[in-house]
């Protein structure tokens, strides 16, 4: 059975791959996985196993946490890489099992657009968060606050 | 035996192989799925404390621990067999272990997994 055992390696992703984008995307999903493990595993280990774990998740923790640019800059990578990772993977899953052209784009296309405004999202709560006034002065200024 | 054709080099029938590959899209959706919930819910800190400390509140039932222990155990299985993936693929002369690679994967899937749920089992049974 070697066939069905033989790994893909980066050179035959190249050879493979259909375009340069789909070539980067096989890079990515495996950099950003090795990344993804130590800090989702960490992430975990911290806030949801140690010290009491989702007890004592509040909106004082998170602040507390976001106050230092080293907890910001790590979950700001989680979302990023998460997402994109994610939904790298839900893309190549769409594209196997769903065969009708025109349902594979919708769902492709409503997963580029919910994974495009998580990002936005997520980023802005996360760079523009101010532990002082209690909220991310973006959404401030985006008039989203009362 | 007739040689299968190269493009068909990443078809498995049965065993570890197979088991891994499908336990590895089931886990990568399921996170997804969560991760989307878990933006949703954490956005909600930019926007002050009173909507964020409600939802939190609501997430220390017990359903939703039973939940983030099942969170656990598929985000630890998609890390560890990814790694695994990771290390055939960049280093293909270990696709020669790669049935001791998939043993290392459960070995240390088990060694972590026990005190993730003896932490997270016991704010469950503390949430009852």
């Amino acid at each position: 059975m070697a066939i069905a055992t033989k790994p893909r390696t980066a050179a035959q992703a190249r050879e493979r791959a259909s375009s340069s984008f789909e070539l980067w995307t096989w890079y990515f999903m495996r950099i950003s996985g090795l990344l993804l493990v130590f800090l989702v595993l960490g992430h975990f280990t911290i806030v949801h196993l140690i010290g009491g774990g989702i007890d004592r998740v509040d909106f004082a923790f998170v602040s507390g946490r976001w106050s230092n640019p080293l907890w910001q800059v790590w979950d700001w990578l989680m979302l990023f890489l998460g997402l994109l990772h994610g939904t790298n993977g839900m893309k190549t899953i769409i594209n196997e099992y769903v065969h009708r052209a025109g349902a594979r784009v919708a769902l492709k296309s409503t997963l580029y657009v919910l994974t495009l405004i998580f990002i936005l999202l997520g980023t802005a709560v996360i760079l523009t968060f101010d532990p002082n006034k209690g909220h991310s002065t973006v959404l401030q200024s985006l008039g989203l606050l009362k | 035996m007739a040689r299968l054709p190269e493009r068909l080099g990443t078809v498995y029938k049965g065993g570890q192989g197979q088991w891994s590959w499908a336990l590895h899209r089931i886990s990568g959706v399921a996170v997804l799925l969560f991760l989307f919930v878990h933006i949703a819910d954490t956005a909600l800190v930019g926007f002050g404390p009173k909507f964020y400390n409600q939802v939190v509140h609501a997430y220390h039932n017990p359903v939703i621990r039973l939940l983030e222990i099942g969170l656990a155990a598929m985000v630890l299985f998609h890390a560890l067999n990814g790694l695994r993936i990771i290390l055939i693929d960049f280093f293909p002369k270990m696709a020669d272990y790669h049935k001791q690679l998939f043993q290392i994967v459960v070995g240390l899937y088990i060694v972590l997994i026990v005190p993730a749920v003896f932490f997270m089992g016991r704010g469950f049974i503390r949430s009852l």
